[in-house]
């Protein structure tokens, strides 16, 4: 019995291993959005291609919709890209784009280019919209129900992976 | 070279994607709030680095955010709450108190107080060589029950 | 060719140290002592095909051999033949080849050096330092090989990261893994102390000079990399409490435990468990350090890049070498018995306050380290515990541990009587307080923080001063200089030691309460004044260096008030072509009792720029203490009873303790 105490070290390496071991599933640079659950943030900006017309979240009430947060000088937006074309065709769900931190002459080329899956872009040119929203990347995109409350957001590109398992079965359940 | 160096100038100064550059506050009382607030935030897309030091044009945008809010006379409570609404605790490096990092900050005391408690325990154990037994022996016996209750005792070394 | 013999060497290297683990081990059990015998020679060669296998990496670096892709990663043709040869290690496969070099050094040199000792013991310090090579060697060869050919060779490579080429690159990290490998040393020693089922005070004097090289290396490792990160990083701090820091600060804090824990054991013969238990976690430290530096688990600036097989080896390795030792302390620490008693007030109980003290900081600074990995993993959300968490818990735990270190060495070993100390330390005692009181009125401001942190550095000066005039006064020499040469010097390499931190900590209250800072625009022509200094911003032009294009500024210094020149200072903002990096190199002029640093920012318009200036009274005493806290472990590893050298000259209680049957 006096001999356990020198086992102590050897246990709390143990628990220490254990937690090393979850560590190695875990990617320390992500940070999840503290907005899961919590209503969208208002704002008030003026649509990229039309800068005399206005667009804020309340005028999606009533809709489930996805908020995708992209830029001309984003690299990897390129890569989600042809996914939300696809979607828009498929009209599986209404997509807003906000074009963070860019010029509003490269985002409309960048969108004649690539293609414009968006029911509009929102024209954040000085980040405060983006920051609002807790944005620490581009591309980021969030999933918003009918009483305008945040679902789920994807950090980085939304893969066929994210798209199939995550974020259309969500989209289906809020719409009931 | 010249056409080299005023590449780099140029591309120094455009080098944050077409944003406004970073212009310090009148008021040094503002800059120096900033300091303050700007280290103990992090920056969320550097390797571990503060929104302070960051030259990041996220870290540039929170700056001056929290410049616009210092001139508005936002508290800084206000401001670290404006910053955790938004990227939660992970912005602060300095650990909320909450029940999530309560280990965290008693922990080190209450391990101190174990610490100390070890010690005492060991002081008081260490004071006195083990009780000889009870019943009386004879000088031989003695020694070699001495001997057996205390077979590895070093010889006293030298006091240097 | 070579990088192929380089590979090979690695492959024989590894076949050596199995071998070297296997016959040692079996060898110790047995008796047989050809077994036994061979293990020294086979870790020699063990070492020279290491050595063999990094000569080669650094040949293909220093030779710009752009058919390995190691080389086309981190090196170029353009970078300077010193920074070419550090980038050997600049990668995360070549620093793990610098890691097992050393480790083969420090086996090379326990196989050279311990003649004296017993057969059994050396074969299974050599045994388990063969394990933890085989472990290396295999990681390397499996998951981190730094041989990897590129077929077809590239025409040119990307370059050493611009913030590694500089001098602290050369320097800082073979010195820093000359510590932390250095204590695999105690490490061994103490696992084969633990199979031997002996542990004593003869144990406890092979494994001191050991541990205390490894751990003046470690110190002045850790001081390198602090005061490269102040001149490099630009923006005038030297610690972060990042992970990667941390990573080197935990075997640290241990090591100082483990030294002062041998001492005890070695003159008390107690303490034994503490002591092993001590060996075993500095090293693990170690360990532990190079998978959290590696693995992804931890963000850092300092961290390489990641690869998850790296991370599970490696923590697999851990389980092995960590877990097994442990399972070894476990098993065997019962039988190893109290030792001799002491009084509550005595120098023994004021060093196991010391490691109890150490003890908790180190694990206050492991858990601040690891506390968001453990969150995280439990699913309870992300959180960050950076400096200021550190700061408010560290410093208070250690606050009471350096008030010890001014009354341990003046304390009796066994019994020491508290009114005897008190007369021995009241003048020194009451002239650091009085000094401290009043000190910071005439550096500028006074507040109890200040006051403290000069109270804790002036009352270990104080206490060193008096212990020197106690012992000069009670010499029976005739002369001052007799009486000086008569003091050992291990005493006064503790001494020293302890001086260093004093130093330490001066530099650490005075810069953090006095310091003074301007970020500010200035154009051409402009003056600002910091610390009694006037600096006048004389304009930017361009320089071209080796590999990179650099814009460099100039400021003079004037004193205030002066119209003389005391020094210019040439900040500048470099370029890289190689791959496309902008980096900033501050400008710094040196003082004994300030530093003066200024570094560029960003241009604006009108020729104007955005500049940083800063005041840094007494910040070259925080390395400074720490070099003299290494001199103080040189000192004492210099001592008398360490360059006795046959075994006719080993002490008594050794040879009565130590020889096998």
């Amino acid at each position: 019995m006096k001999g356990l105490k020198y086992a102590i070290p050897l246990v709390l390496f143990a628990a220490l291993v254990a937690f090393l071991a979850v560590g190695l599933t875990r990617d320390p640079r992500e940070v999840p959005s503290p907005f899961i659950g919590k209503p969208a943030p208002q704002f008030k900006l003026t649509e990229l291609a039309a800068p005399e017309r206005t667009f804020g979240p309340e005028d999606m009430r009533g809709k489930v919709w996805l908020l995708n947060v992209w830029a001309s000088w984003c690299v990897s937006c390129r890569v989600e890209h042809p996914l939300l074309v696809d979607m828009s065709k498929q009209a599986l769900v209404p997509i807003v784009g906000l074009d963070y931190k860019d010029k509003r002459a490269d985002g409309l080329q960048w969108l004649a280019t690539h293609g414009d899956p968006y029911r509009l872009s929102a024209y954040d040119d000085e980040g405060k919209v983006g920051i609002d929203f807790g944005v620490y990347g581009v591309p980021e995109t969030f999933v918003i129900d009918k009483q305008g409350v945040i679902r789920y957001k994807q950090i980085g590109p939304i893969t066929k992976e994210a798209l199939d398992k995550t974020i259309l079965p969500l989209v289906r359940k809020l719409n009931g | 070279m010249r056409t080299l160096a005023a590449a780099l100038l140029l591309a120094l100064a455009g080098s944050a994607f077409g944003q406004a550059d970073e212009v310090a506050h009148p008021d040094p009382r503002v800059e120096a709030r900033l300091k303050d607030l700007g280290e103990e935030l992090r920056c969320l897309v550097c390797q571990n680095q503060t929104i302070a030091d960051s030259a990041a044009p996220l870290a540039l945008d929170l700056r001056n955010q929290i410049r616009t809010q210092i001139a508005q006379s936002r508290s800084d409570d206000e401001i670290r709450a404006y910053m955790v609404d938004r990227y939660g605790d992970f912005v602060l490096y300095k650990p909320p108190f909450k029940a999530a990092t309560a280990l965290l900050w008693v922990g080190p005391f209450a391990l101190l107080a174990v610490g100390i408690g070890v010690l005492a325990v060991v002081l008081r154990r260490r004071k006195a060589p083990p009780a000889a037994p009870a019943a009386p022996e004879t000088g031989a016996r003695r020694a070699e029950v001495a001997a057996l209750l205390e077979p590895d005792r070093a010889p006293p070394g030298k006091d240097r | 060719m070579i990088p192929e013999l380089g590979h090979f060497a690695l492959v024989v290297a590894l076949s050596l140290a199995a071998a070297q683990a296997a016959l040692s081990f079996t060898g110790a059990a047995t008796g047989r002592h050809a077994l036994m015998g061979a293990s020294r020679p086979i870790a020699i060669g063990q070492f020279l095909f290491v050595a063999g296998a990094f000569a080669a990496l650094a040949y293909a670096f220093v030779t710009s051999d752009f058919s390995v892709v190691n080389v086309v990663e981190h090196s170029n043709s353009k970078l300077p033949l010193q920074y070419r040869f550090a980038a050997t290690w600049g990668s995360h496969e070549g620093s793990m080849l610098l890691w097992t070099l050393m480790l083969g050094g420090w086996t090379f040199a326990v196989a050279l050096f311990s003649r004296h000792l017993p057969e059994r013991l050396v074969a299974r310090v050599l045994g388990v330092m063969g394990l933890v090579s085989a472990g290396f060697l295999l990681f390397i060869l499996l998951t981190s090989d730094p041989f990897e050919r590129l077929i077809p060779a590239a025409a040119e490579g990307h370059d050493l990261n611009p913030l590694l080429q500089d001098p602290g690159m050369v320097v800082h990290p073979p010195m820093l893994y000359m510590g932390y490998v250095g204590f695999s040393v105690a490490f061994a020693f103490a696992i084969a102390a633990l199979l031997e089922g002996r542990l004593d005070a003869a144990w406890a004097r092979w494994s001191r000079p050991w541990t205390t090289a490894a751990w003046c290396f470690l110190t002045l490792g850790i001081m390198m990399g602090s005061a490269w990160a102040y001149y490099e990083l630009g923006w005038g701090g030297w610690w972060f409490w990042d992970p990667v820091e941390n990573a080197s600060f935990m075997p640290w804090l241990a090591g100082t435990a483990l030294i002062h824990s041998l001492a005890v054991t070695e003159k008390r013969g107690t303490f034994r468990a503490w002591t092993v238990l001590l060996a075993i976690v500095a090293f693990s430290l170690s360990l532990v350090g190079t998978f959290l530096v590696r693995s992804g688990v931890l963000t850092s600036v300092h961290a390489f890049a990641t690869d998850p097989r790296r991370g599970i080896f490696i923590l697999l390795f851990l389980v092995v070498v960590v877990g097994g030792s442990l399972a070894i302390f476990a098993w065997r620490a019962p039988r190893v018995g109290l030792g001799s008693s002491f009084a509550p007030v005595s120098r023994e109980s004021m060093l196991l306050a010391n490691n109890v003290l150490l003890g908790v900081a180190l694990a206050a600074v492991m858990l601040g380290t690891l506390y968001p990995l453990f969150l995280d993993a439990l699913n309870l959300g992300k959180i960050s515990v950076g400096p200021p968490y550190f700061d408010a818990v560290f410093f208070p735990l250690m606050a009471p541990a350096v008030f010890l270190m001014a009354v341990g060495p003046v304390a009796s070993w066994k019994r020491a009587r508290l009114p005897d100390l008190w007369i021995r330390l009241r003048w020194a005692f009451g002239v650091a307080v009085v000094a401290a009181l009043l000190l910071p009125f005439l550096l500028g401001r006074w507040s109890p923080l200040i006051a403290f942190g000069l109270w804790l550095a002036l009352w270990l000066v104080a206490s060193a001063v008096a212990q020197l005039v106690q012992r000069l006064e009670a010499a029976p020499q005739a002369t001052l200089g007799a009486k000086l040469r008569a003091q050992s010097l291990s005493w006064y390499g503790m001494t020293v030691a302890h001086l260093g931190i004093a130093v330490f900590i001066l530099g650490v209250t005075i810069v953090k309460g006095y310091e003074t800072e301007r970020d500010l625009r200035m154009a051409p022509g402009q003056h600002t004044a910091i610390g009694g200094y006037d600096f006048e911003f004389k304009g930017v032009r361009e320089v071209p260096g080796p590999n990179y294009t650099a814009i460099q500024g100039a400021f003079d210094i004037r004193r205030a008030g002066s119209p003389q020149v005391v020094r210019t200072l040439y900040p500048q903002k470099r370029m890289y072509p190689a791959d496309g990096q902008t980096m900033t190199e501050a400008a710094i002029d040196t003082g004994l009792t300030r530093d003066l640093y200024v570094s560029l920012g960003e241009p604006v318009e009108g020729g104007a720029w955005g500049v940083r200036v800063y005041h840094k009274p007494f910040v070259d005493w925080i390395w400074g203490g720490c070099v003299l806290m290494a001199l103080g472990g040189f000192l004492a590893l210099a001592d008398r009873r360490y360059r006795v050298k046959r075994a006719a000259a080993v002490p008594a209680g050794a040879a009565a303790q130590g020889a096998m049957p």
